[in-house]
């Protein structure tokens, strides 16, 4: 600890009204932020207009760009209110075709990251913990690689296919893969993107449960393996399983630098190919994405804050890993 | 897979489903997958960085041969320049987001409204997920030269430019600010407020309380946030894209351009060499930000 002048004269200025709260508050609910009412001493009325000012400001800041772009799809200068940026959206050349194709591809995307996720999860807790780290290291790595360092990378590769391999059968394999309508390499590439969140929202989740506890009352209740599994601990993970897929659905959907620089175009590559002809209508697809991904992580948030889903002794580390899990996605595609 | 093995593990079973007749031998089976596709999808595109950014391959004899020269020409003129623009931006965004994000934690922090910060904490975690291209057109449509704002404010005759370093400091405190946020709150709760009472009865003053007991124990979260938010902003890509394409110099364009054979043909290297570059220094960061989680987590328990 700090060291503290002391003063000859004590100063006796306790806070009036401080129970013992700060125990109750470390002990707090799971990821609900609620703590305990914390009491401080109220010396001035100075900090109630300094957080009044900052809280403000953030605010303006904040709300002003999602108001200003609703105003500039709606307001055409010189003719008024006009709401053409929305209703001519599903007619618009290539928006349902690209629309589609994301949201393909995030199915594919949850499907395999899941499937290979939490079988190597699972298996880790109930019967190989030396495999821990490793499994561990191999998820978090692709948080130190960013993704246009990935994508060199990835057409280093793809190069190879017509320079190495033309005469191999693999070559038919580089090519399946780039095939326009469903270019399988970004869903590999997006299930490596999204492992990082998908370990951390799983791990936070099976830390939750008591799993072997549970393994061992279900076996000795005479359910095998697969029960285990798919019964008992599969419908304990369930908020784990949405968050991660949650989580790689808004990866997938705002995904731009690797598809583009592979030369396909799903929904965000998309939005900047008509920025140029049609302004208004790229900042509306930007409204709608920005108010449906939000609307998924509130969602998201909420679901996570479900009071079945915490447990005491895990207080504010879940929301921790989960906050810097999701914070990476902006990282990741910003 | 084990010669004994007598149910082998097909790959791809949903939920580790492999049929053991008693606890462990074969568990690690169930991991396989991940370990492979990891290693084949993630390993093999980063052998490729790190084998072409370091050999040259003639392309008449076909013959390869170690070289530094990619990483050296990564190092100089506007690929320099591109780097260093990069690690200026990260920095000074960091920094801004930093404090601003300290700054909003501690109103909220201190507030006694449970509403307040419940509603903060949750829009912070969706707007630090706000990133991309969506970002980008919402700043331009407010700020943009035709942009609403810049209409009725007239910012264009103040000298402002969205499609500049100022500009893009702007956007991207955009979602560093909440990123910051979420991770310092923790942080900002674990400050008892016991110890400010202690601090006053030893008759500390506010700034020596901060100097002596606030500081030291927030500083891991404080540099571990700085760190993080450094790492997101380097590694920033599609918002720069569509938002200057190329006006400004960073290192995630010039890889860009390099890879998209807007610059010179052969420039392929020179990008492996680069994207290798923000390997490394991502990695210091990670190296940097991991211990620092580890060391603030002692206070918040």
């Amino acid at each position: 600890m700090a060291a503290m002048t002391p003063t000859p004269a004590p100063n006796a200025r306790n806070a009036p009204d401080a129970p013992d709260a700060a125990d109750a508050r470390a002990a707090g609910a799971g990821a609900v932020p609620a703590p305990a009412a914390q009491p401080r001493a109220a010396r001035r009325p100075r900090p109630r207009v300094w957080r009044g000012a900052v809280l403000a400001l953030a605010g303006a800041y904040f709300l002003l760009p999602v108001l200003a772009s609703f105003v500039f799809t709606v307001h055409v200068p010189g003719q008024g209110i006009s709401f053409e940026a929305y209703t001519q959206l599903l007619s618009a050349d290539g928006f349902t075709r690209s629309l589609l194709l994301s949201l393909g591809l995030a199915a594919a995307t949850i499907a395999l990251t899941l499937l290979l996720a939490v079988p190597a999860l699972v298996a880790v807790r109930i019967g190989s913990p030396r495999l821990r780290p490793v499994v561990e290291v191999m998820c978090m790595m692709p948080l130190v690689v960013p993704p246009i360092a990935l994508v060199t990378g990835i057409t280093t590769v793809l190069r190879w296919g017509p320079d190495h391999l033309s005469r191999t059968p693999l070559y038919q394999t580089f090519l399946a893969v780039q095939n326009p309508d469903f270019p399988f390499v970004l869903v590999l590439a997006y299930t490596v993107l999204a492992l990082p969140f998908v370990y951390r929202s799983l791990d936070a989740g099976l830390r939750a449960v008591d799993v072997p506890t549970l393994v061992e009352a279900a076996r000795s209740c005479g359910a095998s393996w697969p029960y285990v599994v798919l019964r008992v601990l599969l419908p304990n993970l369930r908020a784990a399983l949405a968050g991660a897929a949650f989580l790689t659905l808004a990866l997938v959907l705002g995904e731009f630098t690797i598809a583009s620089l592979l030369g396909f175009q799903p929904f965000a590559v998309w939005i900047v190919s008509i920025s140029g002809a049609h302004a208004r209508m790229s900042v509306a697809v930007s409204v709608l994405s920005l108010l449906i991904t939000w609307l998924l992580l509130l969602l998201l948030s909420r679901a996570g804050t479900a009071p079945a889903t915490a447990s005491p002794g895990s207080t504010r580390r879940p929301r921790i890993s989960r906050t810097s899990r999701t914070s990476r996605i902006s990282g990741k595609e910003s | 897979m084990s010669a004994s093995s007598t149910t082998p593990l097909s790959k791809g079973t949903a939920g580790g489903t492999t049929r053991r007749r008693r606890r462990g031998p074969r568990t690690w089976l169930a991991a396989l997958p991940l370990l492979a596709f990891t290693g084949l999808c993630f390993g093999i595109p980063l052998g490729a960085i790190a084998f072409g950014a370091v050999t040259r391959t003639d392309p008449v004899s076909g013959a390869t041969r170690l070289t530094g020269e990619h990483l050296a020409r990564s190092l100089q003129g506007p690929y320099l320049g591109s780097l260093v623009g990069s690690v200026q931006l990260s920095a000074l965004t960091a920094l801004v987001g930093g404090v601003l994000g300290v700054l909003v934690a501690q109103a909220v922090v201190t507030s006694r409204s449970q509403a307040l910060r419940g509603a903060t904490l949750t829009a912070s975690g969706v707007l630090a997920n706000f990133g991309g291209v969506p970002l980008a057109f919402a700043f331009i449509a407010t700020v943009g030269i035709s942009g609403v704002v810049t209409q009725l404010a007239d910012l264009t005759g103040l000298g402002w430019n969205l499609y500049s370093f100022t500009g893009l400091t702007v956007v991207y405190l955009y979602f560093l600010t909440p990123l910051m946020v979420l991770v310092i709150v923790p942080a900002l709760d674990g400050l008892r407020p016991q110890w400010r009472e202690a601090a006053q009865n030893n008759g500390a003053g506010g700034w020596q309380f901060w100097r002596y007991v606030g500081l030291p124990v927030l500083a891991p979260s404080l540099l571990g946030g700085f760190v993080l938010l450094f790492g997101t902003a380097f590694a920033a890509h599609a918002t720069a894209a569509a938002l200057v394409g190329g006006s400004v110099p960073l290192v995630t364009l010039k890889i860009a351009d390099a890879l998209s054979g807007n610059v010179l043909t052969g420039q392929e290297n020179v990008a492996l060499a680069l994207g290798l570059d923000m390997i490394v220094i991502a990695g210091l960061v990670m190296a940097v930000y991991l211990p620092l989680q580890r060391r603030s987590a002692r206070w918040l328990r």
